[in-house]
């Protein structure tokens, strides 16, 4: 990947160089439902992280191939059996808690497999979400690209959810940074934040 | 689609080895010759080859044609050609007959030259280890140090499993498709009742039947009818035959009634007029032994920590003979030995025999993983 690609891909996916901050050179990375291997090629490249990507799609698993990152097909709905108790320095889930079905156990076992879990989601309680309900429609904006009758979108939440789930589930948040495209955004986040990134632990 | 990017004429090789081979089972074979063909070009670093390591009835014929017999067609020539997964262009790709097969390489049906008469039960039982050793001495002849790739379906994968183990700065990436790391109860099973259709065939003569001019041709029909049905889906089959009747009515009789039945006795006649019986045999042991794991305790973590290479795993979900879940055995002790690992699992209806078929998601899968070999060569 040229230099002008990993710009490109930081700007289309803000996420990105939020996970990359906090990812160290050299670390050991689990990407679930990686998806065409993007964020792997790109903390690949950015961080020379050693790690594996797990995605279900044809399509994805022949762009993973191509972008040159390791990817196992599965379904993250069976469980991570695959791998070895802390077997990575951090796991992580990129845009895709919302369209998992068993969202309680996969946070468990992403504390099982990994130190660290890192996620990315977009913010349902986001104003311009709650603005289309209060309209009378389901929202469709570049973070929920989806109608209502097609998405793979089974379990949104807000921020404040995501927190309130954590606590439920003793996982200790260790870090927030929540963003609107590629602003950072510190005042009223579960209003005006449109995508959050979470990194959490297993609470003591 | 195939025959426009064939990479045409071939020709079949011999390699002559007089450096004695010992066998894991202590016999010792003093000399013997290997049938192989090669197809592309050899690099000035001789980086780009890849070797293609067959299944149970396969050969060296893998692509291409004969100038005198263009209707033999290589056995996997959709995959390996110009242009195509196992590009011809940037590889130089080598098949080769395994010893003890029965397509040109020593095996049980050549002349011990001890002896002027053939082998027979005096050829030694051999491992996929064995095997291995008289690859390696193949790449040395060929001025081959490492294999850019090994490549391998069923027990084919098997071998280029074992390539990363016993050679691991030999090769640097395993193609392991349609593979196991090592055979259940089940398939041991399979093969003990295909070698007693032969071992008890009366025509097989402790397997020297060579000099009765005689062929357990029941023996090694049935073998072959029973190891199809291993290699075909049920749904392939419902699909293909159902219960089709040949006459359209029952005739309460043991003839040939339904469509399956007379399909598999084809297959069994047509393998049994060409395939050597003791190499049916060996192949099938050779499969049973096969199990990296054995002198490490059962464990392959420990087996696949020699490992150096870089692998790709593909099964087929209809594929019950190496289920998907064999191969994920394969991917577990990778993923713990903290290699680079791509595993897919390809929704194919052929069962086993998925591996030898032209699957658009399996090629693109291969072509991807591939064109990223041939990058390394080229850089």
């Amino acid at each position: 990947m040229s230099p002008n690609d990993i710009t490109k891909l930081a700007v289309t996916r803000p996420d990105f160089a939020a996970i990359a901050a906090w990812i160290p050179q050299g670390a050991s990375v689990l990407d679930l439902g990686c998806g065409d291997g993007s964020l792997l090629r790109y903390l690949k490249e950015t961080r020379a992280v050693r790690g594996y990507g797990v995605e279900i799609s044809d399509l994805d698993i022949v762009s993973c191939i191509a972008n040159g990152v390791n990817v196992i097909q599965n379904d993250l709905d069976s469980g991570l059996s695959d791998f070895e108790d802390g077997s990575f320095d951090f796991v992580m889930l990129s845009q895709t808690l919302q369209a998992t079905r068993h969202t309680e156990p996969l946070i468990r076992e992403m504390l099982r497999v990994g130190r660290e879990g890192i996620v990315s989601f977009p913010n349902f309680g986001y104003w311009k979400n709650r603005l289309s309900i209060l309209l009378g429609n389901m929202p469709v904006s570049r973070e929920l690209p989806y109608q209502w009758y097609d998405t793979p979108n089974v379990h949104l939440c807000t921020l404040h959810d995501f927190e309130t789930f954590c606590r439920d589930l003793n996982v200790t948040v260790l870090e927030r940074r929540v963003m609107t495209g590629e602003r950072e955004v510190g005042l009223l986040p579960n209003l005006l934040g449109s995508t959050a990134v979470y990194r959490f632990q297993r609470g003591i | 689609m195939s025959a426009s990017n064939s990479i045409g004429i071939v020709s079949a090789q011999r390699a002559i080895f007089d450096t004695p081979l010992v066998f894991r089972s202590g016999a010792v074979l003093p000399s013997y010759e290997l049938a192989y063909e090669t197809y592309g070009a050899l690099n000035a670093d001789k980086s780009n080859a890849i070797l293609v390591c067959h299944a149970l009835s396969g050969h060296h014929h893998v692509a291409g044609y004969y100038a005198d017999d263009p209707k033999n067609i290589g056995w996997w020539d959709n995959m390996i050609g110009p242009g195509k997964p196992v590009d011809t262009d940037k590889f130089f790709v080598v098949g080769l007959n395994n010893l003890g097969g029965c397509h040109g390489s020593t095996g049980p049906s050549s002349i011990n030259p001890d002896t002027g008469q053939p082998y027979g039960s005096g050829f030694p039982v051999i491992t996929v280890e064995d095997w291995l050793e008289s690859q390696a001495r193949l790449a040395d002849l060929l001025g081959i140090r490492q294999f850019a790739a090994v490549i391998g379906g069923s027990l084919g994968g098997m071998q280029a499993l074992q390539w990363s183990l016993s050679f691991p700065d030999r090769v640097r990436h395993v193609l392991s498709i349609a593979a196991a790391p090592h055979l259940t109860a089940q398939n041991i099973a399979f093969n003990d009742v295909a070698r007693s259709a032969i071992l008890t065939d009366p025509d097989f003569h402790g397997g020297n039947f060579y000099r009765h001019n005689v062929v357990p041709t029941r023996g090694l029909r049935l073998a072959r009818m029973l190891g199809h049905i291993t290699y075909l889906s049920d749904d392939v089959m419902a699909d293909k035959f159902g219960r089709e009747l040949r006459s359209g009515k029952f005739s309460y009789g043991y003839d040939i009634e339904f469509e399956i039945e007379s399909y598999l006795r084809y297959q069994g006649d047509k393998f049994a007029s060409y395939f050597d019986a003791n190499t049916y045999l060996l192949m099938t042991k050779a499969l049973d032994y096969f199990d990296p794991a054995h002198d490490f305790g059962g464990d392959l973590n420990k087996a696949f920590a020699r490992a150096k290479a870089d692998f790709l795993v593909i099964s087929f979900t209809t594929d019950w003979r190496f289920s998907p879940e064999r191969s994920r055995e394969i991917v577990r002790p990778l993923l713990h030995n903290r290699r680079n690992v791509s595993y897919a699992e390809i929704t194919s209806t052929h069962g086993h025999d998925s591996f030898l078929m032209e699957h658009p998601h399996y090629f693109d899968v291969m072509r991807a993983y591939l064109d990223n070999v041939a990058s390394e060569v080229a850089a």
